[in-house]
């Protein structure tokens, strides 16, 4: 971004007299805030007004919804912040936020942006009056997804301008910029941070928090906001002027960062790839000789430097997370170094150590070390005393010849127990139970079919499906394993929970209502810790299952680190292992408990007391009988 | 324009496994450089790995600009498994440190410290404390070590100040927290 005269200013004075200078910014303006980038982009959405935030929590997206939440709460800013049931829906209340001409957010991570794409595609066309952000957040890795999509991709395809930040503190500028375009061009903006942007932190100076004086205002207009194919015709065609215009936008235009530089080849960057190439080119001594360009606005690129580009450089090396949006928007192939001909990785995150390799080949130096193999480390696993790992095992006691269907949630780990054996995308586990049970219906042997989903992806996806498989009278087993939250994503509320984001009380949904009112006929409840009553209930459900149609079971006990559920968690029951154990590690193997350990030494099962968290369930897996209550 | 005094640059790997508290003592260690007026960066681990599997943080003070740290670049490695030295000693510059929490000295081709957190938390009665014992003890590297790379940029003092200022008005906690501390401190370095 270009420097205001202002901030030349500031930086004068901070050249001239260093210590002091900090002492009085200190004074004026308070110490710099240690913010993650989600709190950072938080942060900059209350700085520039906005008055309806809405997300579904996903990794990495999860902190900017539940940053706002606590900042509006601690400065008492009237925002309007929720969790919404899924992407979809929370994208579509922002969205009439912003038609009412108030500025609005919704975020999400990468794939939730495909259960919102339905929305997005046609918003874009209608466009925006309020100023509206759509933040998505991508995943290079993947480190916490099913895909390494590129969200910039997407806002291409629904053709609104998507802004690409480097850090936490450009994430917070680009806020005002975004809002800026969006109102001045009435049209959508999307924020594309990825992972090492939301889950890094840096010190970053907060401002002062912006108006909220802005009134509520719908102005009626059906050829907009109703329009039909005719009037989709000429919005489509308005929508590309809008392209054309932002795509000369000065603000967003790249930048050159390294001034002086001029050579016959040059490297594009954006997003952390920008922050690692300019750090990686100061070690290699290569800032003051091939310069760089950092572009803010992937898409819609800027005509005037693809046209400028391509003729100033011979070579041009484009650096980008994780697809080509702005390699493919520089027509003069021959020229272009990237991910189409393979120079630069198609697939993962770009490390630094990558980029380096890359620009050692690219300036023709020799690179020095070779990027190296590390020892893998542990998988994750579900957590001690963790009731799903009790509630698969009675799924795996019930029907042991079963096919699981499963979902997204901390309950995938339940592949590491062999009770998962699909996981697509959120609310599949019911409708891909639903086609195996058709796949299988001409076959003389018919598997017990068993889905499980937990509470919160039930009601992001998992209702739509379950009707379904009501009307077509499926014949399997769905487990919803309750556990009274969202728990991988920091334990968010769920529309059962009865509270809201900040813990003000809401109305609760109840989901065995909901079940019941979906047609299923065999619907129960059970606490999978009682593990002794809950595997009965389990195979009474696979039997109806077989003869009748779709059973549902209930799996409710409150997760373990669920800070909101304290008091209906059971008593401690503390364990021990006896001689009775011969070493077979079948709990190891069938219930990979953390805290059940296996002594090599002793040839035997062991409980490492700092894990256990005295759930008891152990007791009735050992086949010996070797676990006891102590 | 983000400028400001780089009393020392300091690259530092803290891992361990999810529910250990990585994020937490780099949080402290961040909010410390920030405390002592430098720029800091940190990268973490976030999402399904907080489940039990392997937890990385870089920590980057002064001027920086990329959140990750290279291969070979650490300055020091805090390890709250011995497993991670294996997993991430890759990331280690020649000359560099490692403080790591085990019950026997690891051999690793680094100058190597080791305490026995996990034995110490128990003792001291908070079980959860394993990495505020560790890192009480890696707050010793100044004490003990030669040269430029002289272990933590920061003091045991300015830890203890930073902890204060986050557990304001949760007493019972920060005492806890200052004893683990104070208990990793107290060991002696062989």
């Amino acid at each position: 971004m270009r420097m205001q005269p202002k901030a030349l200013l500031i930086l004068k004075a901070w050249v001239a007299k260093p210590r002091l200078f900090l002492l009085i910014m200190e004074v004026c303006v308070g110490r710099k805030k240690l913010m993650l980038g989600n709190e950072a982009i938080a942060q900059g959405l209350l700085e520039n007004g906005c008055a309806v935030a809405t997300s579904y929590p996903g990794t990495p997206a999860s902190e900017i919804l539940s940053s706002i939440t606590r900042i509006k709460e601690k400065n008492s800013i009237p925002v309007h912040s929720q969790w919404a049931v899924n992407e979809k829906v929370a994208f579509e209340i922002a969205y009439a936020g912003c038609m009412a001409g108030l500025r609005t957010a919704v975020s999400m991570k990468q794939v939730g942006l495909n259960v919102a794409s339905d929305p997005l595609m046609s918003a874009a066309y209608m466009g925006a009056r309020g100023g509206f952000i759509v933040i998505s957040a991508d995943d290079p890795g993947p480190h916490s997804s099913q895909t390494e999509q590129d969200s910039r991709l997407m806002a291409m395809m629904a053709k609104i301008p998507v802004l690409d930040p480097d850090s936490p503190v450009q994430a917070k500028e680009m806020i005002s910029i975004a809002y800026e375009i969006s109102e001045t061009f009435e049209i959508p903006v999307m924020l594309r941070p990825t992972t090492r942007v939301c889950h890094s932190r840096q010190d970053i100076q907060a401002e002062n928090f912006g108006s909220f004086e802005r009134n509520a205002d719908f102005k009626k207009d059906p050829a907009r906001w109703a329009a039909t194919p005719k009037f989709r015709f000429k919005l489509h065609t308005e929508l590309e002027k809008k392209l054309e215009k932002i795509a000369a936008f000065k603000k967003t235009a790249p930048v050159k960062l390294n001034k002086k530089t001029a050579s016959g080849k040059a490297v594009i960057v954006s997003g952390v790839a920008a922050a690692h190439t300019r750090e990686i080119m100061k070690d290699l001594g290569l800032w003051d000789k091939i310069p760089v360009f950092q572009v803010i606005q992937p898409y819609p690129l800027h005509r005037n430097f693809i046209a400028s580009v391509c003729k100033d450089y011979d070579e041009i090396l484009i650096i980008e997370e994780t697809m080509p949006v702005i390699e493919m928007q520089i027509a003069d192939r021959t020229r272009v170094r990237g991910k189409l001909n393979g120079f630069v990785s198609r697939v993962g995150e770009i490390l630094p150590e990558a980029i380096e390799q890359m620009l050692c080949n690219f300036a023709g130096l020799k690179a020095e070390k070779a990027i190296v193999q590390s020892q893998p480390g542990r998988r994750p696993t579900l957590c001690a005393g963790c009731p799903h790992r009790a509630s698969f095992f009675a799924i795996k006691k019930a029907a042991p010849k079963g096919i699981y269907t499963s979902d997204i949630g901390c309950y995938t780990l339940g592949l590491n127990l062999g009770a998962v054996d699909t996981v697509l995308c959120m609310g599949a586990a019911i409708s891909q139970a639903e086609g195996f049970y058709h796949a299988f219906k001409n076959e003389s042997k018919r598997p017990d079919i068993v889905a499980t989903i937990g509470d919160s992806t039930f009601f992001h996806a998992g209702i739509p499906a379950l009707i379904d498989a009501v009307v077509q009278n499926v014949h399997f087993t769905l487990v919803i394993l309750d556990n009274r939250t969202t728990a991988m994503t920091g334990n968010q509320p769920t529309p059962a929970s009865g509270f809201g984001a900040s813990g003000e009380t809401l109305e609760a949904v109840d989901i065995e209502a909901l079940v019941k009112g979906c047609g299923v006929k065999f619907c129960k409840t059970g606490d999978p810790c009682k593990i002794k009553e809950f595997i009965p209930l389990v195979k009474e459900a696979v039997q109806y299952a077989r003869n009748k149609g779709p059973a549902v079971v209930i799996a409710r006990h409150p997760c373990l680190i669920g800070r909101k559920r304290k008091e209906e968690q059971a008593k401690k029951i503390f364990v021990e292992i006896t001689d009775a154990c011969e070493g077979c590690e079948y709990c190891i193997r069938h219930f990979e408990c953390p805290a059940i350990i296996f002594d090599n030494d002793n040839k035997r099962a062991d409980i490492d007391p700092l894990l256990c968290s005295g759930c008891g369930v152990c007791v009735h897996v050992c086949p010996k009988k070797a676990i006891v209550i102590k | 324009m983000k400028k400001s005094v780089n009393l020392q640059r300091s690259q530092i790997v803290i891992s361990g496994v999810g529910g250990q508290g990585v994020l937490f003592i780099t949080r402290l260690l961040a909010e410390a450089a920030i405390m002592k007026g430098c720029q800091v960066f940190t990268s973490e681990t976030h999402g399904m790995a907080q489940r039990g599997g392997t937890v990385l943080s870089h920590l980057k003070v002064g001027d920086f600009s990329s959140p990750l740290i290279r291969p070979f670049q650490a300055d020091g490695l805090i390890a709250l498994k011995p497993e991670n030295i294996l997993q991430h000693g890759s990331f280690l510059k020649k000359g560099a440190w490692i403080f790591v929490n085990s019950g026997k000295k690891p051999d690793t081709g680094f100058d190597t410290y080791a305490v026995d957190a996990d034995a110490l938390s128990l003792k001291t009665g908070n079980p959860k404390s394993v990495n505020l014992v560790l890192l009480g003890f890696a707050l010793k590297g100044e004490k003990v070590r030669q040269g430029e790379n002289k272990g933590l940029f920061c003091t045991f003092e300015d830890i203890k100040s930073v902890l204060a200022g986050q557990l304001k008005g949760k007493k019972e906690m920060l005492d806890a927290s200052v004893r683990a501390l104070e208990t990793g401190y107290a060991v002696s370095v062989k």
